[in-house]
């Protein structure tokens, strides 16, 4: 038997299809056979492409066979998050109130995916309506980490971090809120990163909280993730707060990063994220390994040095007031009139009835739950004391990382404050289900880029390394974590992910 | 169908102070939609001119039409307004399936335009509007309810939704409170509807007709006892789409709180509905179950800020206002400004202006707008300027006239053959031979004939009595059956008698 097409990186695919070793119908196959073997234990798909996806594949390999070339991520498959809209394609975000909807429009992120070439294979689990960090909140089924079935993936992107950690997809797109890129990425060993608010089209993303939410790549390298981050990246007139500035050249800064040369960059350790007096709630593990990998960018030549930002302990309140007020508007337009599911429409309920009745046959418990606080938070009399509150916090949170990163050029902290936890073991409690995100909301509120990456294993389970980088620039968050990447891969003769693999 | 015991008007300004308040809603008349680019056409098949994002559809997202902003800003520039150097939209949460996302998206404590004023004036007497902002807004989509008696949403089999609507630009201006118009209260509100209309109209941003509801009203009113020190509680109509039905909403409030206020009770604070067919409101929803709305800023949109070189350059563009326009065509035609409201309430300003720069004199213009046509147009339930005769068309009749080649009489079946659609005045006068008879050898012989049949009648003239002319010039045009001019034929018989 040859090369096992679903354990190869992107890099390496790309160059097997461009020089036609592989075709793309072989490569999206592998996949989905992989997919049909292991996604009954994983759980990461809510729909699977199949012979859509080989037929796309199939028209891949024609073009390259008449002589065109259809670009360099032609023919490789992706997976995506059932957040992004796909044309014709069943979107859900997870929720039961949008089952049997198939939208009219690709989502810019889906739009310029396809117009690259790439095979989607399938839509994948999610905490309904991104609410969650365990994936447990989708209303289809719970999703298994592929380190151990018995614990979640993280989330809310929990079924892209499982589709790609577990070799059903060689790469995916997530999108992150308060950390659902990032943080199922650290518990899953991969790379994640959520872009500057701002840097990639929302269009065609189901909102969560308009003010925060921003896809991103999810991939097994830094390299891979910059690749994936470069074709969807830029600006789009159809979404209003998209920036009108080049993208940094995210490749070349993980190409950069991978040579191991930091020499001249500093490198800020946010004391609130796990460090000394901000320990509470961090597993030994993680600290361990984070403390570990801030070493390995010291011995590469970065000026490392602790950084205070006493905002960001004020960070989870305000992120939950400012998420759920936008999304108690985001979710109104779900209301049976228009899309998805329709409840009590048997002439016997009025109009009133017939919206509640889908509502709350639709809407899972968590969904409720931040409409409910996200209502109250803007009613007439609390609107200053929560949502304005909060948005305070916000500027301060944001004047925080202004301040730090005049004296440094990133910052540092671990991704998530434990490993994957047992599926279960945090659904009653949801203050322990929300300080998950710790680590993840400050540079979310801040709208600035921030990325995860590997730096080792505690009790068997990946941990991850958060770098955040001013806004725009996110080429130093791939330079930095393809320099960690190069530096522990190096040292530990094989990539973390192998690891699985040999598990 | 309303059972409100009523005080005369009259009456009720004996004892209360009305004041009015005004909420405007403009449908702007963009290409495209507020947020997307769909059509604006009006009368589109239902539900052809939508997207994703005019239907809310989950990912959508908008966009501001840049069109739109500056016709906003050019509303609030006319009315005197603050442009605001930065401004955000805001949502406006509720539920309903006419709006397609769940919230409306409009401004709140951030609008556009802030501040201004417009000056109404009512028989000579100039009444002082004040603007308290200027915003833009999307409209909702349109419900149809079938079923039911009322065509309210109660007591409906089903509803259909248009959409074709949702999402259209709408400009909202909002009055101060306007206390002090007295009796007059329900004139003011009226003329201050119509010049909003006017102006909105000069500057091009709408075709603001009321029937196809792209101008539409909703009227505040309170009274207070003569002398009080605050206002009384307000009522709020909504949906007065007309500019009689805005005058007769206020005077119905008015005549419907006295008799609340005289009986001792007090007016419920609520939104009311006005029904066109009685004249009369009926209690809709009450402020006391009112929504909140639970605005918060929009955060799918960025801030506008206008560009205050941008700003400048509306203003330096804006077209001649109609109260400018009005003191210089006054002035040009020597008219009172009573006549001038006249010809501005009948919406034939701008045709008589076309009409007098096609070469007619500024009074025969006036009269053949304000009166027959003003018939005409009143007659066929339609405004003036829809009548099919152009204002170079009226010139051109009123020139036949002037011209002695048609009289007054005969012009107006000129007007009917072009109304018809016959071609134009001189087309119609070949077509059906109605030019008034010349100083033919036809003409003469019925002058003379009837100088010579009434010797009396001279010998009068002649001792000075001229008015009995008259007898003569009945009896030619009587001879020749009325398609003599009678101004030749008075001429003619001058000469002969007088000189002769």
């Amino acid at each position: 038997m040859s090369t096992d097409l679903t354990r190869l990186d992107v890099s390496a695919l790309t160059g097997l299809l461009t020089s036609g070793e592989v075709s793309a119908v072989e490569v999206t196959r592998a996949q989905l056979d992989r997919i049909a073997s292991d996604d009954a234990r994983l759980g990461a798909y809510l729909h699977v492409e199949g012979e859509a996806a080989l037929t796309a594949a199939a028209a891949v390999d024609r073009a390259r066979a008449g002589g065109a070339e259809p670009g360099p991520l032609a023919g490789v498959p992706i997976a995506l998050k059932d957040v992004i809209v796909t044309e014709g394609v069943p979107t859900t975000s997870g929720s039961r109130i949008l089952e049997g909807w198939r939208p009219p429009y690709d989502a810019t992120v889906a739009a310029r995916l396809k117009s690259a070439g790439t095979v989607l294979l399938g839509k994948t689990n999610m905490d309904e309506f991104a609410m969650g960090s365990s994936t447990e909140n989708s209303a289809f089924r719970p999703t298994r980490n592929p380190w151990d079935a018995d614990r979640v993936p993280g989330g809310s992107s929990g079924g892209s971090s499982a589709a790609v950690a577990g070799h059903l997809a060689p790469w995916a797109i997530g999108t992150d809120t308060g950390g659902s890129i990032r943080q199922p990425a650290a518990l899953t060993g991969l790379v994640g990163h959520k872009p500057t608010y701002g840097s990639v089209s929302r269009y065609g993303l189901i909102a969560f909280s308009s003010s925060l939410d921003q896809a991103g790549p999810m991939a097994r390298t830094v390299l891979d993730a910059a690749v994936l981050h470069e074709a969807i990246g830029g600006y789009d007139p159809r979404d209003s707060t998209s920036i009108d500035a080049p993208v940094p050249g995210l490749v070349a800064a993980a190409r950069d990063g991978a040579r191991g040369d930091l020499a001249g960059l500093t490198v800020g350790v946010v004391t609130e994220l796990g460090g000394d007096g901000h320990r509470d709630g961090y597993d030994d593990g993680v600290l361990a390994r984070f403390a570990e990998a801030v070493a390995v960018l010291t011995d590469l030549g970065a000026d490392v040095r602790p950084v205070s930002c006493p905002s960001f302990d004020l960070a989870l309140p305000a992120y939950y007031l400012i998420a759920p007020s936008e999304a108690s508007s985001n979710l109104a337009r779900f209301d049976g009139v228009r899309f998805g599911i329709r409840v009590g429409d048997d002439g016997t309920h009025d109009l009133d009835e017939v919206m509640a009745l889908t509502r709350e046959q639709g809407f899972g418990p968590e969904v409720k739950r931040r409409i409910i606080l996200g209502t109250y938070a803007l009613s007439s009399g609390y609107y200053e004391a929560y949502y304005g509150q909060a948005q305070k916090v916000r500027t301060l949170i944001t004047r925080d990382f202004t301040a730090a990163y005049a004296g440094v050029d990133v910052l540092v902290s671990p991704t998530s404050p434990t490993v994957a936890w047992p599926i279960g073991a945090r659904v009653e409690d949801p203050i322990a289900m929300y300080a998950a995100d710790l680590c993840t909301l400050p540079a979310s509120l801040a709208g600035v880029p921030a990325i995860s990456v590997p730096c080792g294993l505690s009790e068997g389970l990946p941990v991850g390394l958060q770098v955040m980088a001013p806004g725009l620039a996110d080429d130093r968050c791939y330079r930095v974590a393809a320099a960690l990447e190069a530096a522990q891969d190096a040292a530990r003769g094989h990539r973390l992910l192998d690891e699985l693999v040999a598990a | 169908m309303s059972t409100d015991r009523l005080v005369d008007l009259d009456e009720v300004i004996t004892r209360y102070e009305p004041v009015i308040g005004l909420e405007t809603h403009v449908e702007l008349g963009t290409a495209s939609k507020m947020f997307c680019g769909c059509s604006t056409t009006f009368g589109a098949e239902p539900n052809t001119q939508t997207c994703p994002v005019c239907l809310g559809l989950p990912g959508s997202l908008p966009v501001a039409n840049e069109a739109a902003v500056a016709a906003t800003i050019r509303i609030g520039l006319a009315l005197g307004s603050r442009i605001a150097p930065w401004c955000r939209f805001a949502r406006k949460n509720y539920f309903y399936p006419d709006i397609p996302k769940g919230f409306q998206t409009s401004q709140y404590d951030e609008p556009l335009c802030v501040g201004g004023h417009l000056d109404v004036e009512l028989d000579g007497e100039t009444f002082r509007v004040e603007i308290e902002r200027v915003h833009l807004e999307e409209d909702t989509g349109k419900n149809l309810h079938v079923g039911g008696s009322t065509g309210r949403i109660h007591g409906a089999d089903h509803s259909l939704v248009d959409y074709n609507r949702a999402g259209i630009p709408l400009v909202e201006i909002v009055t101060r409170p306007v206390p002090g118009a007295g009796a007059k209260a329900p004139e003011v509100a009226r003329a201050y509807v119509t010049e909003l209309r006017e102006i909105v109209q000069t500057l091009g941003v709408s075709d603001v007709r009321m029937e196809q509801g792209s101008l539409r009203c909703d009227v505040n009113l309170s009274l207070n006892p003569v002398g009080a020190a605050e206002w009384g509680t307000r009522t709020e109509t909504k949906n007065v789409n007309s500019l009689r039905s805005v005058e007769r909403a206020v005077r119905y409030e008015m005549r419907r709180q006295a008799a609340v206020l005289d009986g001792g009770g007090r007016v419920v604070q609520e939104t009311r509905h006005f029904h066109e067919d009685t004249g009369s409101t009926s209690s809709g929803r009450s402020k006391e179950e009112a929504t909140d709305y639970r605005y918060f800023p929009e955060p799918d949109l960025v801030p506008i800020a206008a560009d205050p070189a941008w700003v400048q350059q509306l203003t330096d563009a804006l077209p001649e206002l109609p109260a400018a326009r009005r003191a210089r065509l006054r002035e040009e035609w020597g008219i009172s400004a009573t006549e001038m409201q006249w010809l501005a309430n009948a919406g034939a300003l701008g045709l008589v202006e076309q009409t007098v720069a096609a070469g007619a004199s500024p009074a025969d213009a006036r009269k053949w707008w304000l009166g027959d046509l003003a018939r005409r147009a009143n007659e066929a339930g339609t405004e003036l300027g829809e009548l099919a005769i152009t204002p170079a068309q009226v010139a051109e009749l009123a020139g036949l006239v002037d011209a002695g080649t048609i009289n007054d009489k005969l012009a107006r079946q000129v007007l009917d053959g072009v109304l018809a659609g016959q071609g134009g005045p001189a087309e119609v006068v070949t077509a059906q031979g109605l030019a008034v008879l010349g100083e033919s050898d036809e003409l003469v012989a019925a002058v003379e004939a009837a100088i010579a049949g009434a010797p009396d009648v001279v010998q009068k003239v002649r001792g000075g009595k001229v008015q009995a002319l008259g007898a003569l010039v009945g009896a030619v045009m009587k001879t020749t059956r009325g398609t003599a001019d009678a101004g030749t034929v008075k001429r003619m018989l001058e000469e002969r008698v007088l000189n002769g």
